[in-house]
């Protein structure tokens, strides 16, 4: 119980006192994880909704596969990315292993098949409204999928927070391929891991708090201006 | 449905001479069936579609009224028997008609914002487009509420956006699914006068309806269906006054057809 008070306490001073390296931290994961999300985004719903509206041989197992990868393994990707950017790997000439950009990329591996699947869902049920009408005005594939996903707005906002939760939370992929090199590729989770390892529990729940309280701020953020917009526009 | 079915639009294409100032009708049906889940739901139906007259598909629920338009428009394809246009042109075909549904299915933004999508779809540039948009909501008596988002208006208002949205398109030939099935008198009254605005306007009027009394307001011609079969197509007129098969009679006399 003490443990939990002090990490509370220890919590509150980082906050209030706007630790630089605190503050570091949290920027780094929000840059990251933000421009995975992002990433994930610009091409997930157009692929999400490319698959809604296509029909060919094996799309259901294409779906299940795609559902499937919802729950891709962290670590997993993380390995995936760590070989393919390492120095033997075939993108290594790069360079990107242990930098942000390998996180970014490895983020948007994981978040990318959640976007696409919540966005197939959400336009497939869309087009079985609007298909006869974008059918009667003459509206070819290439332009309904931008204005199925246009209309189906207020519902994909519900897939960036689920992407985005899934970005901020978790901690295998951009440990294996950032390295947690402080002050280079060290964001929230990593250094929860790190502090937990070495024994100083206060300072790993105190940044959990951080973490949690981000993550709130954001879904709540997101939700006010998604029902204010569905009030005004229908 | 695949998404080959959805055409891309294609280069501009460019009338034929044969098919220049002619429009696209009349529309000739033979034979048509259609089945779905092993029922057959339109059956050995021929019918020609005149230019010029107002015609209403009348029938009981479930008599195939809304398969025949959809048939008509081409949103689905006979299983057997031949839908026949004047002109075989199919992008000039799918300009020069425009479909209302009985649910409209306005997208989300503007009333003007909706009417303004179809025209860039059909490739109508910018500016005759705000003009087209403007006259069109006016027509339809909808000016001060252009700028409204179209999914918070009332279910009239909702139709009366569908129709000012097929209007813009300057159709040869609007189909109606039952324009009114879902209004109160008032908004039904305000949609009738739009349709007869653009019958005024020269548009081929093709609706159907179950409601005896629009019917008698509405048609210059009659076609009863019934089970998927054509029972009658007359002047509106003779059907009314002497229908001449026994399902006419009990239908035009208000009966309840089994």
């Amino acid at each position: 119980m003490s443990q939990l008070g002090d990490a509370l306490l220890t919590a509150l001073q980082l906050v209030t006192s706007l630790d630089r390296e605190l503050a570091e931290i949290v920027v780094l994961s929000l840059r990251i994880s933000l421009s995975a999300v992002a990433l994930a985004v610009l091409i997930g719903m157009p692929l999400g909704a490319a698959l809604a509206l296509a029909r060919f041989p094996g799309r259901g197992v294409l779906v299940v596969l795609l559902n499937a990868c919802m729950g891709l393994p962290p670590v997993v990707v993380g390995l995936f990315v760590y070989l393919m950017l390492s120095r033997a790997g075939p993108l290594g000439e790069l360079g990107l292993l242990f930098t942000p950009t390998a996180m970014v990329i490895a983020q948007a591996i994981l978040v990318t098949p959640i976007i696409a699947a919540l966005t197939r869902q959400t336009v497939e049920d869309l087009y079985a409204e609007y298909r006869e009408q974008l059918q009667s005005l003459g509206v070819g594939a290439l332009r309904a999928i931008p204005t199925l996903l246009w209309d189906g707005r207020f519902s994909l906002v519900t897939a960036v927070l689920a992407g985005l939760g899934r970005a901020m939370a978790e901690v295998g992929a951009v440990i294996i391929v950032g390295g947690n090199i402080n002050h280079v590729t060290r964001v929230m989770t990593t250094t929860i891991a790190l502090e937990t390892s070495k024994g100083y529990l206060a300072l790993a729940l105190g940044l959990g708090f951080v973490l949690l309280l981000l993550v709130v701020a954001m879904n709540a953020t997101l939700m006010l201006v998604q029902s204010a917009a569905r009030q005004t526009e229908g | 449905m695949p998404v080959a079915a959805l055409k891309l639009r294609e280069a501009p294409v460019i009338d034929r001479p044969a098919n220049a100032g002619q429009g696209p009708l009349p529309l000739v049906l033979e034979s048509v069936r259609f089945e779905a889940g092993g029922q057959r739901l339109i059956d050995d139906l021929s019918l020609t579609v005149a230019a010029g007259t107002r015609t209403v598909v009348l029938g009981p629920n479930g008599a195939g009224k809304s398969l025949l338009l959809r048939l008509c428009h081409g949103l689905i394809r006979p299983t057997a028997g031949s839908i026949r246009w004047a002109c075989d042109d199919p992008d000039r075909l799918r300009r020069e008609q425009a479909f209302v549904f009985q649910r409209p299915v306005l997208l989300r933004r503007s009333a003007a914002a909706n009417v303004a999508y179809a025209l860039a779809v059909a490739g109508v540039p910018g500016a005759e487009r705000r003009r087209r948009v403007r006259a069109a909501l006016e027509q339809a008596g909808l000016a001060h509420i252009a700028d409204r988002p179209a999914r918070v208006l009332s279910g009239g208002e909702q139709q009366r956006v569908a129709l000012a949205r097929a209007w813009a398109l300057e159709p040869k030939v609007l189909f109606l699914d039952e324009p009114t099935a879902n209004l109160d008198p008032a908004a039904t009254r305000a949609i009738e006068a739009v349709i007869s605005a653009m019958c005024a306007d020269g548009v081929k009027i093709v609706m159907t309806t179950h409601d005896l009394g629009q019917a008698r307001r509405q048609a210059d011609e009659i076609v009863f269906l019934h089970k998927g079969r054509l029972i009658e197509h007359a002047d509106a007129g003779r059907f009314f006054a002497r229908p001449a098969t026994p399902e006419a009679r009990a239908f035009v006399a208000g009966d309840l057809l089994a």
